[in-house]
């Protein structure tokens, strides 16, 4: 696989990736609560997006040409166990804010990451794009996990973190 | 499927419902169900009602007979419930309705939602007694002192009235949501299935249920597929089987043991690797399991496909049946629309020869196993002039697209047909689209 294709492989599993987590996120107020089956399956969609992901950057190299994952902010994600936890990053945190339009991201994307380097790893401040169906509370810990120190997250582990999150989404039952 | 000399041609007989586009969301059918006789066809709404028609059959020796199904009877099976402790609503959606065999002048059928199954005894009344001593007519009592003669009362006729009374209710035995039920052979058991266990039932028995499948890991984490639908062999009552997320079907002998974990076979095609992508486990899910009547095969359908499986051979289907083929490049879309979460049903006709399940833009396929013919047809206002033969449908899947088919990017994917039945004996199907329920008929010719 090319560097070029890698990437279109890699913006359509964070597409992909988003899409998923807004629909995560709005089963939670589906009438007859969560539905075990459907949230399985979501979770393999983006267990799936997430290794292609992780595979395709692996080829692309470090080349710096794409987008460097950021946290995503504490507070836009909902403090519950059910979704997963704001350490995974992914500028797909942007995303359900445009709710269908979640295939339009690779835009609000590269506004942000025109210098990867530079401020990449602070939280972003509330006054930007916190997508304000979300719950502005912290996310609560699990009694005994611990906080990933987020300065030192690389992008492989908080694709780990995101598999053990996808994990705990079904576990909430 | 093949009349004397040709094709077979469906008809419009009824459609059911509302006329009018806005769909109200408690309207939407949920279930379709034919009795064992076929005389009654029963429907189940996402507001919790059921609907039961009944088959006119006086004229049913007339050359131009027409089975027309009135409104038989109406009833609120489920309400909307609240479960206090896990802060969650139960819907009432009507998720399966199955009906028992009939024993006497009453029927009986299982309907249920998320959580709760009920026996539901339907009745009729058509007499009414008259003449008691104690009572007038309007039911005050009489003074005992202006009684002077002893009568006896007499039944006499009145206006047909049907009642619906739930004689059981079986609740508190699901964790997760019900999927299926499915009467025994034995017409003294059933079950219900939910995402993860599957429980058995007498039917006499409401405080208890015996745990017969249980897939739910030590650790959730670690959960993998769960199971989609469940059902009993027609003629062997230690026998039923289930499916599964991953698209895999668990035959199991309760002879076996107590505790079916294990199952007695395991029903699994390879998967074909030049067509994986993304959404390969979810096409791939089951949604729907039937035997077919005869007991030696049974249907399964998946997102893209109709199989039908011989219980003899575990390791592929007998047959395979594309239902809308088309769709497999698009499935980015469906995913994000949603509808790739759609579980469609499938029907067998009477004899075993023919399969039906629904599609999108109100289409349905049936295909013919012993022709190895196939059709799409339409379940359309447009359509619904009484005894109008049916009209095959196509879809262009790309390229040049001929005059009176329809191309894939037309297709209204809010119009599906999730939900089609088939008369036990008879050529007569119904169909629900959203809010309809249509009724067509074979040609007599």
């Amino acid at each position: 696989m090319n560097a070029t294709t890698a990437m279109e492989v890699n913006a359509e599993a964070r597409r992909i990736l988003a899409v998923s987590i807004s629909k995560l996120y709005a089963s939670r107020s589906q009438r007859g609560g969560l539905r075990l089956h459907r949230s399985l399956l979501l979770s393999m969609v983006m267990r799936s997006a997430r290794d292609i992901y992780h595979s395709s950057r692996e080829i692309e190299g470090p080349s710096g040409a794409q987008p460097t994952p950021e946290p995503m902010e504490t507070s836009s994600s909902p403090g519950e166990q059910t979704v997963p936890e704001p350490q995974p990053e992914f500028q797909t945190s942007e995303e359900p804010e445009s709710g269908d339009e979640g295939c339009d991201g690779d835009i609000t994307e590269d506004k942000e990451n025109m210098s990867p380097t530079k401020q990449s790893r602070k939280r972003r401040g509330k006054a930007a794009a916190a997508p304000d169906f979300l719950p502005s509370k912290r996310a609560r810990l699990e009694p005994g996990e611990e906080r990933y120190a987020a300065p030192s997250c690389r992008a492989g582990e908080s694709l780990s973190a995101l598999s053990l999150n996808l994990n705990r989404a079904i576990s909430a039952f | 499927m093949a009349g004397p000399g040709g094709d077979m041609q469906w008809c419009f007989s009824q459609v059911k419902g509302a006329i009018d586009d806005d769909v109200a969301e408690a309207d939407i059918i949920s279930t379709v169900e034919f009795n064992h006789t076929g005389e009654l066809l029963a429907t189940g709404d996402k507001g919790g009602r059921v609907v039961i028609f009944q088959q006119e059959i006086e004229n049913k020796n007339l050359p131009q007979f027409r089975s027309e199904y009135n409104v038989y009877s109406t009833f609120q099976s489920h309400e909307p419930e609240f479960d206090y402790l896990k802060s969650l609503e139960i819907e009432e959606k009507i998720n399966k309705i199955r009906w028992l065999p009939q024993k006497n002048a009453a029927q009986f059928l299982l309907s249920t939602n998320d959580k709760t199954i009920k026996l539901w005894k339907i009745s009729e009344r058509d007499k009414r007694p008259e003449g008691y001593n104690l009572k007038e007519e309007d039911g005050r009592y009489k003074d005992p002192n202006s009684i002077t003669s002893l009568r006896v009362p007499v039944l006499i006729p009145m206006d047909l009235m049907v009642e619906a009374s739930p004689r059981r209710v079986f609740a508190n035995a699901h964790t997760y949501h019900i999927n299926s039920i499915s009467v025994n052979s034995d017409e003294e058991t059933y079950l219900s299935a939910d995402d993860l266990r599957i429980n058995l039932w007498n039917l006499e028995i409401t405080d208890r249920s015996f745990n017969i499948v249980d897939i739910k890991p030590a650790n959730m984490e670690e959960l993998t597929e769960v199971i989609t639908a469940a059902e009993f062999h027609p003629h062997q009552c230690n026998t039923f089987v289930y499916s599964s997320s991953k698209g895999t079907i668990r035959l199991c002998d309760m002879r076996a043991s107590a505790l079916c974990d294990k199952q007695s076979k395991l029903f699994e095609e390879p998967e074909d690797p030049s067509n994986r992508s993304f959404f390969s486990e979810i096409i791939s899910s089951i949604s729907d399991v039937k035997f077919s009547h005869n007991g030696r095969y049974m249907m399964t359908r998946d997102y893209l496909s109709v199989k039908i499986w011989d219980l003899n051979m575990e390791n592929r289907p007998v047959e395979t049946y594309q239902v809308h083929e088309y769709l497999r490049s698009k499935l980015c879309s469906l995913y994000e629309n949603d509808c790739i979460f759609d579980k469609f049903e499938c029907c067998w006709n009477g004899n075993d020869s023919v399969v039906m399940t629904g599609s999108y833009n109100n289409f349905f396929r049936m295909f013919d196993r012993g022709q190895r013919r196939d059709v799409t047809l339409e379940a359309s206002r447009e359509n619904s002039k009484p005894m109008q033969v049916l009209k095959p449908r196509k879809v262009c899947a790309g390229g040049k697209r001929k005059k009176d088919e329809i191309s894939v990017d037309s297709l209204d994917f809010n119009k599906k047909i999730l939900h089609t039945a088939w008369h036990p004996q008879d050529n007569i199907i119904a169909v629900a689209t959203t809010n309809n329920l249509y009724i067509f008929q074979d040609k007599v010719n």
